[in-house]
């Protein structure tokens, strides 16, 4: 499952950000990533949603700090609503 | 089945490797076109088609704009966040053959943008300006139980502003969005009822919409409907407009970008004519050389009988919208024809079908035959077929024809066809109704023609008669439809907007004509249009010129110029001048006017060609035809 998520986001970042060499890891966060900007990030939770099948409040983003808080998120949602 | 829609499921998958393909437009210029074109065809979502939007841009940068597709600018004026709807857009476009360009109005003040004729959005130039509004950003807060009139009012009093802006700065037809209503209730069903409720405001603001729109000149493009197929609750999303005011859900970005071009493809006349269809599981359940008459399903009482009876009778429906259809069957000529002759339970005859074809060759080459036979276009083409292989076969070989994936299950036949939006439409009038039986005509006189072989007898035998008349009030609409849809027949392609056509009626500067056409095969109809401009006491300018192409090879075009010519002659005209603006779709005219005679004049570094005729000692080939000619004294 982890991976799931960790592929399916590597992906989801590659298509958002237009970059196929970006290394998606935990400790990703958007001062590091070109572009990464409030526009991108609501594509990136938009498409998060549609791709894993769940919903991600306005508060629940306002939280995420880095990606691993993204990829916990992702695995806590999916864990309950499999 | 709200995914159904917002899966475009009637396109193929997009390509596993569609990162590596659009890396390979920028790496191979020359092919570029053709890769751009189809990934466009696959079922993109919203990530991918940003992207795809960004690979165009950079192409297009690098690469003559000399290709295939019709430019296209447009504006949207919108109360939300854009970026995601013009990517979409722009990667959406080759679908339909369009070059898109798209700029959207400052998101705080749409209304400035239109009102101030220097905006950027009035520099930009646009073909026609998207007026995509919602209802959330607008001030209507309308009191609960109160009259609903003054919340409509101020709603449709905003929207007017709008399109008197964009009329006042600019030429641009607008394309208006209706309303999706919330999916939120505050009664229930009530809300309908209930005076300021946000359902029943937008309910009567999308009703005067209807009637205010085509009014204005303006086309109306139904997100409404579209936000109601896909259920209201998929197609909201309050999340996505609470964090960054997109209008609707991001699942939905691509379907509504389909719905966007589809309506400017129509508005260019690039919408589909012709329905090509399989027979054996197409049409109906079974194989009839190996089931018999007995063995197929179609009949009542039977669910996939009546899934398919179902199909037919959308089909049916198609052809009196003016839709032609054509069957292309692996069959035996007979065999195919018995369901049509002699189920009792058929709705489909064969009198619906202009060409018939049940044969053994492949596909591609009877559909090549079909389009000859009706002279209509390939790209004017829907093959519909049950068996993947025939399609991926005509996509291949043909990817101008449009091929739907059809679902397996028959039931879904009708929705996956309708879904596609090949028939969109922005007008409908008799001469649309009466389209089928127009290339029936035509096919039957392609039959003709083969039979004789001289071609004045066979002119002879069509008994043509031909009606010339200035512009007027009752043929304004279909004239305003040929000046925006011809393509081929087409010297000059310039699009005039109904208003534009009602001022050359009244204005002494202009000689218009109107040209009809019937034959022993029934009614064509409006066949052709002229403007000419005075552009001094002694010369006409032809400012306009196109015909159908269903006249073509008639001498129609000698009859028109022989009737200009008269018309040129009681006014003092001395002179005629005519140009040729070459398009990529109007090279069928490139020697119009030499074939009829006129004097090369000059060549053009734009590649247009300058023409002149002497009125006087003028000789054209007349086509034998009587001749109705109303009288022009009002002009």
């Amino acid at each position: 499952m982890k991976d799931r998520i960790e592929e399916g986001l590597t992906e989801i970042f590659h298509d958002v950000f237009e970059d196929d060499a970006l290394v998606v890891h935990r400790d990703l966060t958007a001062r590091q990533v070109q572009g990464w900007d409030s526009l991108t990030h609501i594509r990136l939770l938009l498409t998060a949603e549609r791709k894993f099948g769940v919903r991600i409040s306005a508060a629940e983003a306002g939280q995420l700090k880095k990606v691993g808080d993204l990829m916990d998120l992702l695995h806590a949602k999916i864990e309950n609503h499999p | 089945m709200s995914s159904f829609l917002q899966n475009l499921s009637w396109l193929v998958r997009p390509p596993a490797d569609f990162r590596s393909r659009c890396g390979q437009i920028a790496a191979d210029p020359a092919q570029g076109r053709s890769i751009i074109r189809s990934l466009a065809t696959t079922a993109l979502d919203t990530n991918q088609l940003l992207r795809l939007a960004k690979t165009i841009h950079k192409y297009r940068q690098t690469v003559q704009p000399d290709d295939k597709s019709t430019p296209f600018r447009l504006a949207c004026v919108t109360n939300g966040t854009p970026d995601l709807i013009l990517g979409a857009l722009t990667g959406t476009a080759p679908r339909y053959g369009l070059a898109l360009e798209c700029i959207a109005s400052n998101y705080a003040q749409p209304v400035q943008d239109i009102l101030n004729p220097d905006s950027s959005m009035h520099r930009f130039n646009p073909d026609a300006v998207l007026i995509a509004l919602d209802w959330r950003a607008m001030p209507i807060a309308a009191t609960l139980g109160a009259s609903t009139n003054d919340a409509v009012n101020r709603i449709l009093d905003y929207i007017q502003v709008i399109l008197e802006g964009v009329r006042a700065n600019s030429k641009a037809p607008c394309i208006v969005q209706t309303f999706p209503a919330p999916a939120e209730r505050i009664l229930g069903s009530y809300d309908r009822l209930l005076p300021g409720s946000p359902s029943n405001v937008l309910g009567r603001v999308n009703l005067a919409l209807c009637d205010t729109v085509p009014r204005m000149g303006g086309v109306l493009l139904d997100v409404a409907a579209l936000a109601e197929s896909v259920g209201l609750a998929n197609w909201h999303s309050a999340s996505a407009w609470n964090l960054a005011k997109f209008q609707f859900s991001e699942a939905c970005v691509p379907l509504y970008a389909d719905y966007v071009c589809r309506t400017i493809a129509a508005m260019r006349g690039k919408s589909r004519r012709c329905l090509v269809l399989d027979l054996d599981n197409t049409l109906w359940g079974g194989v009839i050389g190996d089931d018999g008459l007995a063995g197929i399903q179609i009949a009542q009482g039977d669910a996939t009988g009546e899934a398919f009876l179902d199909f037919q009778r959308y089909l049916l429906t198609l052809r009196n919208a003016g839709v032609v259809l054509a069957v292309s069957s692996k069959n035996n000529d007979q065999t195919a024809r018995l369901p049509f002759r002699q189920h009792p339970e058929m709705l489909l005859r064969e009198e619906h079908f202009a060409v018939f074809q049940a044969n053994w060759n492949d596909k591609p080459s009877n559909l090549i035959a079909i389009s000859k036979e009706l002279s209509l276009g390939l790209e004017s083409f829907v093959f519909v077929d049950d068996n993947p292989f025939e399609r991926e076969l005509v996509r291949r070989t043909l990817p101008q024809v449009a091929v739907p994936e059809m679902p397996e299950d028959p039931a879904l036949y009708t929705l996956a066809l309708s879904s596609a939006g090949y028939f969109e439409s922005t007008s409908f009038s008799t001469e649309d109704s009466n389209r089928a039986e127009f290339y029936q005509g035509n096919a039957r006189r392609a039959a003709l023609q083969s039979q004789v072989t001289d071609i004045e007898s066979y002119l002879e035998s069509l008994q043509m008669e031909i009606w010339f008349q200035p512009f007027e009030e009752t043929g304004r609409k279909r004239i305003a439809q040929l000046i925006n849809k011809s393509n081929q027949f087409n010297l000059t392609t310039r699009r005039y907007t109904e208003a534009e056509v009602a001022s050359f009626e009244a204005s002494s500067d202009f000689f218009t004509m109107q040209v009809r056409l019937s034959d022993a095969f029934g009614d064509n109809g409006m066949i052709s249009v002229v403007i000419c401009r005075a552009s001094s006491d002694l010369e006409w300018v032809i400012d306009t010129w196109l015909m159908s192409c269903r006249v073509l090879g008639r001498r129609v075009e000698n009859m028109v110029l022989k009737e200009i010519l008269v018309r040129a002659l009681e006014k003092g005209i001395q002179f005629i001048r005519g140009f040729y603006l070459p398009t990529d779709r109007n090279s069928l005219v490139e020697h119009h006017y030499s074939n009829l005679g006129f004097s090369h004049v000059a060549s053009h570094p734009d590649g247009s060609t300058e023409w002149l005729l002497p009125v006087e000692g003028a000789n054209v080939l007349a086509a034998p035809m009587v001749v109705h000619s109303e009288s022009l004294a009002a002009q």
